[in-house]
């Protein structure tokens, strides 16, 4: 068709890449997103972005980028568009750079590069310890530019509830609500995506942003998109416990030559500068002495768990280890690690540039999600894309740290261009299509929030909501074992029969934020089972996927991509081949080199 | 023992006509709170203390580590992210109310879309030719890179705004986030060759001249953002522009 329009859905790093990307090919593009889009999770990112620019004279290269991403991820990711992601990364920065991003520079004014988990060497770009942020600001202010252009239109403050999709199961817009005066309206458009990122508060607790429910990515798996890989979560190893969050305390500090560190006496309760040099153990450095303290975030976070539940030798007895950067210089403290000492100081009022910080591990990222074809960003639906930590793409069994933020940019990169060929070549167009499937969309999103506006019960979506973040967290992340997690599904079956006596302690219709969280609690239930299923399914370990039963990685049997499909309440797993046609497996060993 | 509680005090408007009321919340004290996990609080069990069932208190929230910007509220009248906000450190009763120079949505959410709407206004972004190829970005010495990056960390959250007496219902000033955009994007060597865009719009209405250098801005900045620094540099960009243009006519 002659004249597409775009939706993407999302407004973090990915969604506003592939935004940039629709405007400049001259299609109009609408931008919903369910914050403004500046206040997306994008802006926790820490530690950096990954580019083997090699300007650290240390023979770096995209082969090995792409061969320690790759490693690192446990031969579970699909090998070619990997590879395109680590060719395109230089530019990325490049990119980013001419877009005004305040990365730190070198005396001769280049980039500056730091070392990042999983490699061995300095391969990240960063802005102080706050990139995402960064770059989230310089991509909104470029989408500002193409909004004042009238290129882009956004809807902040709008929530998706469902894809419109027509007898055909093509995608022909979507349904959306206004969270502000709670009015449902379908949008048309000839080609969507979905940059709608993370899953963190299945787990109730981690390090994610209120946002990031996966209540999008659920909805569309319930409307028949395949998610891909849901078992993979990453633990990060160092976050500050809090009741509300667990606040990362990025891999950089490590980057930059952090330690980890417990006392060898049991239960000592000196203060830890008190502790004298030989009675610190530095469990990471003596067990991998390769690449220590900078091990992938699967690895150090089974070793933080080993350390304090197996050894019994978490500070003063409880679950933490210390994070030291003491010994760093102040200019190393000031000017590359800033950020995050002060959320440190802010949150915990103690001055990490003095003392240890206590910390331990938290969820932090879905490797898992939306099922994309090995091209273009394209899921299984017609008209239905995806990218960013939503898709299941780039990351294997396990991320590196610093390979998010360029693998969402690479997606928006992709996907943008992608939707546009796809909406062209159309033989007909969104507006072809009759009211009357938009219109029973509506109805049925419209329904679904009369049903519990007006339900009468005694459950609150809240406490619902803390079990299933409990029981996830419990049986779902580090460590595994299938009888667990089937009382986990027990858990979840029960949970979704409370949530049918829901009762909304506000039956309002204005900024009724109780409703939104419900309609989100719903998804998130369904999402929790996918993830439950898979990994209960994969009797093997690989990456972040951890079976003390099934203690090896098994390619004989699992080499394999687990793909969800939904049908009528049930869900079903399926598994489709891995494509390693580029780097053959290997055995994953962090003791030694590679 | 009973558990220790403390009291938080919420300034209610369910609706922008409605009347504003006030709800007092008994909560449960542990230690290391902040007013996010009140909030949360009063929404799994939103009851007042004396009592009634009333609806769970509305506001904004996202990053809970004060790098979005979204959680800023009035917190014993002061501007400030609730998610930094710690219970252990706040005078009790805690009283909470919305942001006061942005329009009201409920409760403790506002509108503060103003500011991005000022941001497009003032063209606070790099003009890029494209996304494609184009090699690298212009060299930048350390020293610019510590100007410019103290100031690229401004999180929109309003409370220099809320704070500063020039900032009401009759008047379009915009406020010393915006302005310190302005500095930013005229000090990258590229944003610098179109600085005179964002001058002639700093020199219109709500612009640089409506600061009455009261200089409140600075003290509630989370991100401890030198604004005032920020308006005098882009006071004399101003000034040196305007003698400019005057001499050369346009420019």
């Amino acid at each position: 068709m002659k004249n597409p329009r775009v939706i993407i859905v999302g407004g973090g790093l990915a969604g506003l890449m592939a935004a940039i990307r629709v405007a400049e090919s001259g299609v109009p593009c609408d931008l919903f997103s369910i914050v403004p889009v500046k206040r997306s999770h994008s802006v926790c990112a820490q530690g950096g972005i990954n580019a083997a620019k090699n300007l650290k004279g240390e023979g770096d290269s995209i082969a090995k980028h792409f061969d320690d991403t790759i490693y690192g991820g446990d031969f579970l990711a699909n090998q070619p568009l990997v590879e395109g992601m680590c060719e395109a990364a230089p530019a990325i920065i490049d990119l980013l750079d001419r877009m005004g991003v305040m990365f730190n520079r070198t005396p001769e004014g280049l980039l500056d590069f730091r070392r990042f988990g999983g490699t061995m060497y300095h391969r990240t770009a960063f802005a102080g310890a706050t990139t995402g942020q960064q770059l989230l600001y310089a991509l909104d202010e470029q989408v500002r530019r193409f909004e004042s252009e009238g290129k882009i239109r956004k809807y902040e403050g709008w929530t998706f509830l469902s894809a419109v999709i027509d007898n055909g199961g093509v995608c022909r817009g979507v349904c959306a609500m206004d969270l502000k005066t709670m009015e449902v309206r379908t949008f048309r458009a000839d080609a969507s995506i979905f940059c709608t990122g993370g899953i963190g508060a299945l787990f109730v607790r981690s390090t994610n942003s209120v946002v990031c429910t996966g209540s999008a990515q659920s909805a569309l798996f319930q409307q028949g998109v395949y998610y891909a890989n849901g078992e993979f979560i990453q633990v990060h190893p160092t976050a500050i416990p809090g009741e509300d969050k667990l606040r990362l305390m990025s891999e950089s500090a490590r980057g930059e030559g952090g330690r980890v560190w417990v006392p060898k006496q049991p239960g000592d309760k000196r203060p830890a500068n008190s502790i004298p040099e030989n009675e610190r153990f530095y469990f990471l450095e003596e067990w991998y002495p390769k690449y220590a303290n900078l091990v992938p975030r699967d690895v150090a976070t089974r070793a933080i768990h080993k350390i304090v539940y197996e050894d019994k030798l978490g500070v003063g007895g409880e679950p933490a280890v210390y994070l030291d950067v003491t010994h760093l210089s102040r200019e190393v403290l000031d000017r590359k690690l800033e950020g995050i000492l002060e959320i440190y100081e802010k949150f915990v009022g103690v001055d990490p540039r003095k003392e240890p910080m206590k910390v331990f591990p938290a969820m932090h990222y879905t490797m898992g999600g939306l099922w994309v074809d090995n091209e273009n960003q394209a899921t299984n639906v017609p008209g239905i894309y995806a990218a960013g930590e939503c898709d299941y793409q780039y990351h294997g069994a396990n991320r590196l740290g610093a390979n998010s933020l360029v693998s969402c940019i690479y997606g928006g990169i992709l996907a943008g261009p992608a939707s546009v060929r796809y909406a062209r070549n159309l033989e007909k167009g969104s507006d072809a299509t009759d009211e009357s499937v938009f219109e029973a969309e509506r109805v049925r999103q419209r329904e679904a929030n009369d049903r519990l506006l007006h339900q009468q019960g005694s459950e609150n979506p809240i406490t619902i909501w803390k079990e299933l973040g409990d029981t996830m967290t419990e049986n779902v992340t580090v460590i595994r074992y299938n009888d667990k997690m089937r009382q986990t599904l027990a858990k979840i079956d029960a949970l979704e029969e409370r949530y049918r006596h829901i009762n909304l302690s506000d039956r309002t219709q204005w900024a009724n934020q109780t409703l939104q969280f419900a309609r989100e609690l719903e998804n998130m239930l369904i999402l929790a089972r996918v993830i439950t299923l898979g990994a209960i399914a994969r009797d093997e370990t690989r990456g972040a996927h951890y079976k003390p039963d099934f203690p090896e990685r098994d390619d004989a049997n699992w080499l394999k991509t687990t793909k969800a499909s939904y049908n009528s309440g049930k869900i079903k797993l399926e598994y489709e081949p891995v494509d390693v046609s580029l780097i053959p497996p290997r055995e994953r060993k962090y003791t030694a080199a590679k | 023992m009973p558990d220790k509680t403390f009291i938080v005090r919420v300034k209610r408007q369910q609706h922008p006509d409605e009347a504003i009321h006030w709800d007092e919340f008994e909560l449960r004290y542990r230690p290391h709170l902040n007013i996010i996990t009140c909030l949360r609080d009063i929404a799994e069990h939103p009851t007042t203390r004396d009592g009634r069932e009333v609806t769970p208190v509305s506001y904004d929230a996202n990053c809970l580590e004060e790098i979005c910007g979204a959680c800023a509220m009035l917190i014993n009248g002061y501007p400030r992210q609730a998610c930094s906000a710690l219970v252990d450190s706040l005078d009790k009763p805690i009283r909470l109310e919305p942001l006061e120079k942005f329009p009201l949505v409920r409760d403790l959410l506002v509108d503060r879309s103003q500011m991005f709407e000022s941001l497009k206004r003032m063209r606070c972004w790099i003009p890029i030719d494209g996304t494609y190829p184009l090699g690298e970005g212009p060299r930048m010495s350390p020293a610019l890179q510590e100007q410019g990056y103290p100031l690229s960390r401004c999180i929109s959250c309003g409370n220099c705004l809320e704070i500063c007496p020039k900032v009401n219902e009759h008047s379009d000033f915009v406020g010393a986030a915006i302005i310190s955009q302005v500095r930013l994007f005229n000090l990258h060597p590229t944003g610098a060759m179109h600085a005179s865009e964002r001058l002639e719009a700093m020199m219109g209405p709500g612009g640089i001249e409506d600061c009455d250098n009261a200089q409140n801005c600075v003290k509630v900045c989370p991100k401890g953002i030198p604004l005032t620094e920020s308006i005098a540099a882009v006071n004399g960009q101003v000034l040196r522009h305007a003698i400019k243009s005057w001499f050369t006519g346009h420019d």
